[in-house]
């Protein structure tokens, strides 16, 4: 029988589109004229390639301060908003999980709300929530608003893994004398510990890539590494600078990435020798 | 079961902090966007009494055209997506296992790099003097030789939906940035991932033996593709189409981007009401009017998805009752 490949032909096709933007940040990271963002000088000369971005990145240039601000801004808000609807997206999924009433599909509505409503709905509905009581943006409404959206998307994960999840495992405990704080801690959490992660690199990923949103609620002077970025591009010289960042970051990802796949690959070798 | 901790108490304990968060931070901001839509703006950027001339202001400008061309534009985005998913979820799914889960994860890896600066590295890919630009002006080309090669009744119709134009093409003044079709395209790159994903996870639980049976019956392939392989991952492609044509219908970032002044979408007026002009009211009615056009093409989704599977439950209890009658005679 004859296999078309058509399809393996579009992929390949579609792999490569994916990847020219990328390829195209790495490159940029080299640029030697930041205004011009050209690699020739203005006779049409080759100028080659220079290291300037990331020495200015790693000796603390004065004119990328701001950029490498926005940047740790941008962690910490992702951090905190990780850590934030982990808890809360604990607690929601365990209370759908086990009851199924009336309050609970109320729940289940507001949880899964968010999912399907495009992001500047939330931004703007959250400004207006700040417009209404008069609160001052900056810090803490970015703050809370990255919950806000991060919280749904940690919940459904964690609800993906309950599925799989054996209730009996909790009887048990129950039946051998456990209380349910004890419960909960050792016998809960660790099962649902891989799920956890799961919805908090979810959550991390969205909340550090989000500008839709922020651009809402940041208020004056407040920026996230996205939304200095987009000022950035209208006007600065120093745009190499975020290409050499991202480059950076990049490298840094696909490290732990490649880490994270030895370390599993370790452990599963280890526990298959003791078997 | 034993619980020490009383069960009612319990629920309210594990739901009261998702609940509380997200009426006060989601559902609290909704009503109130739905409620300033009921009031006039004030020239001084505050909202003023209550009152329907929001509303009645909506019918008057431009606003309706933006509606449609929003609405139009994510039509364009969600079919190329689905378009060229298919065959990638296909050619995914039909790799050796090892393979697929790589191939899956270097779709996703481009998500590691921030979502601002890939578009801004498409900004300088669409440069007028870049080899895209010619790409599109061959592009234009061709497609206004289709355009005088169609019917006349559909020429109309593709000018009146706004797809078209009766104007030439000025090859000095068409640039690919501020286009539109900058935005579709930048907004396919965005959002095909999100398509493959979905479609992908379908494909992979697809029982291949079923194709490979059509082609042993002589289908070839291409019809068997279709009329086995596309129903089967329907749900797939129902989550795809939901993934992108949502995202599209909320997009602001691309279009304020690439899509210059010929591409202003309902998100860029939002934006633009609610923080150059500080015209709350309006801000709030459109944003109402892109919820509207987000829960449509949604309820249907659920309507259909509903009907589907009373259908088959249908087909299925006719099965088993022709089998049963069958058996007794």
């Amino acid at each position: 029988m004859k296999r078309s490949y058509f399809s393996t032909i579009v992929l390949a096709l579609v792999l490569a589109f994916l990847y020219v933007p990328i390829i195209l940040v790495v490159f940029y990271g080299f640029v030697p004229n930041g205004t011009t963002m050209s690699f020739y000088n203005s006779n049409g000369e080759f100028i080659g390639f220079t290291g300037k971005w990331y020495s200015m990145i790693f000796s603390g240039d004065r004119r990328v301060d701001a950029l490498i601000e926005s940047f740790w801004l941008s962690l910490t808000i992702a951090g905190l908003a990780t850590v934030v609807s982990c808890v809360l997206g604990t607690t929601a999924a365990l209370a759908l999980h086990k009851w199924k009433g009336k309050l609970q599909s109320l729940h289940h509505a507001l949880v899964y709300t968010p999912l399907i409503m495009p992001d500047i709905l939330i931004g703007i509905s959250l400004l207006m929530l700040f417009v209404a009581c008069c609160v001052d943006c900056g810090f803490w409404t970015i703050l809370i608003a990255h919950i806000t959206f991060c919280v749904s998307y940690v919940v459904m994960t964690i609800l993906a893994r309950l599925q799989d999840f054996d209730d009996r495992i909790v009887e048990a405990s129950y039946d051998l004398g456990a209380g349910p704080w004890y419960t909960f801690f050792h016998v809960q959490l660790p099962i649902l510990m891989p799920g956890i992660v799961a919805g908090g690199l979810l959550a991390f990923t969205l909340s550090i890539d989000d500008i839709v949103i922020t651009t809402f609620v940041n208020g004056a002077g407040t920026n996230t590494f996205p939304t200095y970025v987009s000022s950035m591009t209208k006007h600065s010289k120093n745009l190499p600078a975020v290409f050499a960042l991202s480059t950076l970051m990049l490298l840094f990802t696909c490290v732990l990435m490649g880490l994270s796949k030895l370390i599993a690959r370790g452990g599963r070798t280890k526990t298959k020798g003791k078997i | 079961m034993s619980a020490p901790l009383k069960s009612k108490k319990a629920e309210w304990l594990t739901t009261l902090p998702s609940f509380v968060w997200l009426l006060l931070f989601f559902a609290v901001p909704a009503l109130i966007v739905l409620a300033f839509t009921f009031h006039a703006h004030t020239p001084n950027g505050g909202v003023g009494e209550w009152s329907l001339s929001t509303w009645r202001d909506l019918v008057d400008p431009d606003y309706p055209a933006i509606v449609w061309k929003t609405i139009r534009i994510s039509f364009e985005v969600t079919f190329w997506c689905i378009l060229l998913s298919l065959p990638c979820a296909y050619a995914i799914a039909r790799l050796p296992k090892r393979w697929r889960a790589i191939v899956a994860g270097a779709i996703m890896m481009p998500f590691w790099t921030s979502f601002v600066v890939r578009v801004f590295a498409w900004k300088t890919l669409l440069h007028p003097e870049g080899w895209l630009q010619a790409c599109y002006l061959t592009y234009l080309k061709v497609s206004e030789w289709i355009f005088d090669w169609l019917p006349g009744f559909l020429q109309k119709f593709f000018i009146w939906i706004g797809f078209a134009s009766a104007d030439r093409v000025d090859p000095m003044l068409s640039t690919i940035l501020d286009s539109e079709s900058a935005v579709v395209l930048v907004s396919v790159y965005t959002f095909l991932p999100f398509a493959i994903m979905p479609m992908y996870t379908a494909a992979e639980k697809f029982d291949f033996s079923l194709l490979e049976a059509a082609r042993d019956l002589g289908a070839k392939n291409f019809y068997a593709f279709r009329k086995i392989f596309i129903p089967g991952i329907r749900q797939g492609i129902i989550s795809a189409i939901l993934m992108v044509f949502i995202p599209t219908i909320g997009s602001y970032v691309i279009p304020q981007m690439l899509g210059g002044t010929d591409c202003v979408l309902i998100g860029n007026k939002i934006f633009m009401r609610a923080m150059q002009n500080r015209n709350i009211p309006h801000a709030s009615a459109l944003a109402t009017l892109m919820a509207i056009s987000v829960l449509v093409p949604l309820g249907c989704a659920v309507w259909w998805k509903k009907r589907q599977e009373m259908r088959d439950k249908k087909r299925l209890d006719d099965r088993t009752a022709h089998l049963m009658t069958g058996g007794v005679e």
